[in-house]
C-alpha cells in the first residue's frame, strides 16, 4: 500500500532516489538542494537504499562520476541546482552525447552574480541544449513522480538520454505538503533494472567509449542525440499513460486548466502553475475568459501540443522566470518557432518575472493581464514584459 | 632448447594502429603500463583482463580513439580533460557494487593532472578509491601545440613560455605531483622513467596490487615537444636519471621520512646510511641531458640559467632527503 507522508521537494526527490534504487549517487551540497543528499546518505546508511554514495569534491566530479558509474552500466542519480548545474555544464553535453541515462534532480535556482539562492529557472533553462530532457515539477508529488517517469523515459532503449527533473527553489525545495510514496514493488515493475546494451565497462566484451569523432562522424553523433528527444516525445506519452494505470496520476506534456473558449491563455510552468490556476479561477468568477496551460516536460519541446493550444485562443501569455538576452524568455523563443509556421496563430505575449526569487503576487498577474488585455483587442503592447521591476531602485 | 619468457606479458591493450609520432615516449609508457596492469590483475584477481582505463583529454587520448577506430584492447572512457579521476570513481564505485572483481586504471597527462584535473585527482585519493592514477608527463600541453603546464620545468621553451629578450622561457620550477599526491597517505606513490622499464612496470604492478589509490607519474618524451630527435627519446630519458632532473622514488602511506631514493645510475656515486640513500654526487652534468632538446637550446646561451635550475634541482633533492652534487661541465 502506498504511504502518504509529509515532505519537502527534496525529500520528494530522495525518496524517488531510493525507489528507484541507483546503485551509484555521487553529490554535492548546494542551497537549495542540498537535503537530497543529506536524505539519501540516511537511507544508505540505515541499509535502506543499498548504492554506492560517492561525496565527492564538487559538481563537476558528481556528473563525471555518474557518467563514469552509467558507462560502467549501472543506474545513477544525483541532485544539484544553480552554480552546481553551471559548473557541470560542460560534463551535461557529455553524458547526453555518450547516450547514458543519468537523471538529476535539481532544486531550480537563480544564477550569480548577484549571489542569489532563489528560485528562478534560469539554471536549468541555461542548459536547455545540452540534449538533456527537461521536466518541471508543480508540486512536491509531482517532484518524485517526475523523477521515477525520468528514470524510465531516459532509460528507454529508443531515448537513452539523460534527464533532470526541476522543482523550484524554497517554493517547493523547503515547503511540506503531503506526498504519495508509491509502493517499492510497483516502482520496480514500473522501471525494472537497468540492462545497458550499449554502454558499459566490461573486461569480457572490452569497448572504447567517448572516442574522437571527426568531421566525418560528428554530426552524426548529434543528430542521434536530436532523434533521441524526438523518439522521446512518444515515450513520454506511453510513460505517462503507463504511470496513471499503475499508480493513479496523470501527467501530460502540457497540462490545460480551463481553456475550453478562453481568449487568453497564461502558459507557464513549475510551482508558477499553482498559483496561476487559482487567478484562473478568480478571474473566471467574474467572468474574463482566461485559462492556464503548464509545461510539464520542456525539452524535448512539446511543439504539437503547443500548436494544438494555440489553435484555442487569441492571446498566449507566457509567464516566464528566465532570460534569453534581447529575446524575452526562452519559452517565447520556443513558442515562436512552433507557431512560426501556422497560417492562423495566436498573438504572443512574454512577461519575465519572478526572478531570483521576487514573489509573483496575483497584482503582478494582474499587470500582466492587462498587457495581454491590449494584445487581445488590437491595441499596440509590448512584446517582452518585465512585470514586478523595482523602478525606484534602477 | 629451452625458450626463454618473455620479461612481460606478450598480451597487448594499446594495439599497433594508435597514431602517436614515432619515438613518442608516452605511446611506450601506456603500452608497458597496461601491460604491467595486466599481469598485476592476473596474479590478484586470476584475470588478466580485470581493469578498465578512464583517460583524460590529451595527446594520448586523441591518438588512439579515432571513431571509428580505437587503440584499446580493454574497456576504456574518455569523458573530458580535467575528470579522469572523477570518471574512475564513478566506474569503481559501480564496480563494486555489483561485485565486479578488478582496478580502474585512470590516465592522464601533465595537464589534466598537475593542472586542470588537480582537484579531481585529489578528491579521488582523498575518498580512497581503489584507483591507479598514471599520469604520463611530457612536461607540457602536447595536444594543443605545446604550451606550458605547472609541470614544465624551468628554462623550458614551449609555445607560451617562448624565450625572448624577457624570457628565459619557462620560468617557474616544476610542480612536483607526486609529492602532493603523496600528501594524500594514500598506499602507494611512485616516479618513474620509460628508460627503465623494468623498473616502471615493478611500480605499476605494485600500484595495481595496494588496495586503494595510488599514483604513479612517468617521464616520457614528447618528440615534438621537445624538439628532440625520435630516436633518442630513450637516451634523453635516461640521461634525465643520470644526472639527476628525474628522481625516482617510492613513497608509501605519505611516509615522507622513509622516501624510498632510488640510485640514479650513470656513474653516480651514492652514500647511503642504514640502507637509505642520503647523498648522491651525479657524475654526468644535466647539460648532457639539456642538449638533447631543442626546447633547452637558448639556455646555453645563458649558463647562468643552467645554474638556477641545478639550484632547483638540488631543492628539489633537499625535499625527498637527499644531498646532490651536479657537477659542471668540463670546459
Ligand atoms: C576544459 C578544457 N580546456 C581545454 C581543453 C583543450 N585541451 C585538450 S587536451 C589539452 C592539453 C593536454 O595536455 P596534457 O594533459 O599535458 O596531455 P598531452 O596532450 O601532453 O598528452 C588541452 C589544453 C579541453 N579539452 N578542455
Ligand atoms: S605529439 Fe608528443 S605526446 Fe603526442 S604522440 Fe607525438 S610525441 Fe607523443
Amino acid at each position: 500500500m502506498p504511504i502518504r507522508k509529509v515532505m519537502k521537494a527534496n525529500e520528494a526527490a530522495a525518496w524517488a532516489a531510493k525507489l528507484a534504487k541507483p546503485k551509484v549517487i555521487a553529490a554535492f551540497p548546494i542551497t537549495p538542494s542540498t537535503l537530497v543528499p543529506e536524505k539519501i546518505s540516511e537511507f544508505v546508511a540505515d541499509g535502506e537504499l543499498d548504492a554506492e554514495f560517492i561525496k565527492v569534491e564538487s559538481e563537476h566530479s558528481a556528473i563525471s562520476a555518474c557518467v563514469g558509474a552509467s558507462a560502467a552500466g549501472v543506474r545513477t542519480f544525483t541532485a544539484t541546482a544553480s552554480q552546481g548545474l553551471a559548473l557541470m555544464h560542460e560534463i551535461l553535453f557529455i553524458a547526453a552525447g555518450m547516450r547514458l541515462p543519468i537523471v538529476i534532480a535539481v532544486g531550480n535556482r537563480a544564477l550569480s552574480a548577484p549571489i542569489n539562492i532563489w528560485n528562478d529557472w534560469q539554471d536549468t533553462i541555461s542548459e536547455r541544449d545540452t540534449g538533456w530532457l527537461q521536466f518541471y515539477a508543480e508540486n512536491n508529488q509531482e517532484a518524485l513522480d517526475l523523477i521515477l517517469i525520468a528514470f524510465k523515459v531516459a532509460e528507454d532503449e529508443r531515448v537513452l538520454l539523460p534527464a533532470m527533473v526541476g522543482f523550484d527553489a524554497f517554493i517547493l525545495t523547503h515547503t511540506v505538503e503531503p506526498v504519495e510514496i508509491p509502493d517499492q514493488e510497483l516502482v520496480d515493475e514500473f522501471l525494472g533494472e537497468y540492462m545497458p546494451k550499449h554502454a558499459y565497462l566490461d573486461p569480457a566484451k572490452p569497448i572504447t567509449q567517448g572516442a574522437l569523432g571527426f568531421p566525418a562522424h560528428y554530426m552524426e553523433a548529434r543528430y542521434g542525440v536530436w532523434e533521441a528527444n524526438e523518439n522521446a516525445k512518444k515515450v513520454i506519452d506511453e510513460v505517462f499513460a503507463e504511470f496513471e494505470k499503475k499508480f493513479g496520476r496523470k501527467y501530460q506534456k502540457i497540462e490545460e486548466y480551463r481553456t475550453e473558449d478562453a481568449d487568453i491563455i497564461f502558459v507557464t510552468m513549475g510551482s508558477l502553475a499553482g498559483t496561476l490556476k487559482e487567478y484562473v479561477d478568480m478571474l473566471r468568477e467574474k467572468g474574463v475568459k482566461v485559462g492556464a496551460a503548464k509545461i510539464t516536460v520542456y525539452r524535448p519541446f512539446p511543439t504539437e501540443e503547443v500548436r494544438e493550444l494555440a489553435k484555442k485562443t487569441k492571446v498566449l501569455a507566457l509567464l516566464e522566470k528566465n532570460v534569453t538576452f534581447s529575446v524575452g524568455g526562452a519559452l517565447f523563443q520556443d513558442f515562436s518557432r512552433a507557431l512560426v509556421n501556422e497560417s492562423e496563430k495566436p498573438k504572443i505575449v512574454d512577461f519575465i518575472l519572478g526572478l531570483g526569487g521576487r514573489d509573483v503576487t496575483f497584482k503582478d498577474l494582474d499587470e500582466a493581464l492587462a498587457i495581454a488585455q491590449k494584445a487581445l483587442t488590437g491595441e499596440e503592447f509590448e512584446e517582452v514584459n518585465w512585470i514586478g521591476l523595482r523602478k525606484e531602485i534602477l | 632448447m629451452a625458450v626463454r619468457k618473455p620479461p612481460i606479458t606478450t598480451r597487448e591493450y594499446w594495439a599497433p594502429g594508435h597514431a602517436a609520432c614515432a619515438g613518442c615516449g608516452c605511446a611506450a609508457a601506456l603500452r608497458l603500463a597496461t601491460k604491467a596492469f595486466s599481469e598485476a590483475m592476473e596474479e590478484k584477481y586470476g584475470d588478466p583482463n580485470a581493469f578498465a582505463i578512464a583517460q583524460a583529454t590529451g595527446c594520448m587520448e586523441v591518438v588512439s580513439a579515432v571513431f571509428p577506430y580505437t587503440a584499446w584492447k580493454a574497456p576504456w572512457i574518455h569523458v573530458a580533460f580535467e575528470n579522469a579521476a572523477a570518471v574512475a570513481s564513478g566506474v569503481e564505485a559501480a564496480w563494486k557494487k555489483v561485485g565486479r572483481k578488478g582496478k580502474i586504471l585512470a590516465i592522464g597527462g601533465d595537464g589534466g593532472t598537475a593542472d586542470i584535473g588537480m582537484q579531481a585527482l585529489s578528491g579521488m585519493l582523498e575518498r580512497w578509491h581503489n584507483v591507479v592514477y598514471l599520469m604520463y608527463d611530457n612536461e607540457a600541453y602536447m595536444n594543443t601545440g605545446i604550451q606550458r603546464s605547472s609541470s614544465t620545468p624551468y628554462g623550458a621553451w614551449t609555445t607560451t613560455s617562448p624565450p625572448g629578450k624577457l624570457s628565459i622561457g619557462e620560468d617557474k620550477p616544476k610542480k612536483w605531483v607526486a609529492l602532493i599526491a603523496a600528501a594524500h597517505q594514500i598506499p602507494y606513490v611512485a616516479t618513474a622513467s620509460v628508460a627503465n622499464p623494468y623498473d616502471f612496470i615493478k611500480k605499476m604492478k605494485k600500484a595495481a596490487k595496494v588496495d586503494g589509490p595510488a599514483f604513479v607519474q612517468v617521464q616520457c618524451t614528447c618528440v615534438p615537444g621537445w624538439r628532440a630527435p625520435p630516436e633518442k627519446s630513450i637516451e634523453i630519458t635516461r640521461l634525465a636519471i643520470e644526472t639527476g632532473v628525474w628522481p625516482l622514488f617510492e613513497i608509501e602511506n605519505g611516509d615522507f621520512h622513509n622516501i624510498k631514493i632510488q640510485a640514479p645510475g650513470g656513474g653516480a656515486k651514492v652514500k647511503r646510511e642504514g640502507g637509505r640513500i642520503v647523498a648522491i654526487e651525479f657524475k654526468k652534468p644535466i647539460e648532457e641531458y639539456l642538449k638533447l632538446q631543442g626546447r633547452f637550446k637558448h639556455l646555453f646561451k645563458q649558463p647562468e640559467a643552467i645554474d638556477i635550475m641545478r639550484e632547483q634541482i638540488k631543492a628539489m633533492w633537499k625535499v625527498l632527503g637527499v644531498d646532490v652534487i651536479l657537477p659542471k661541465p668540463e670546459e
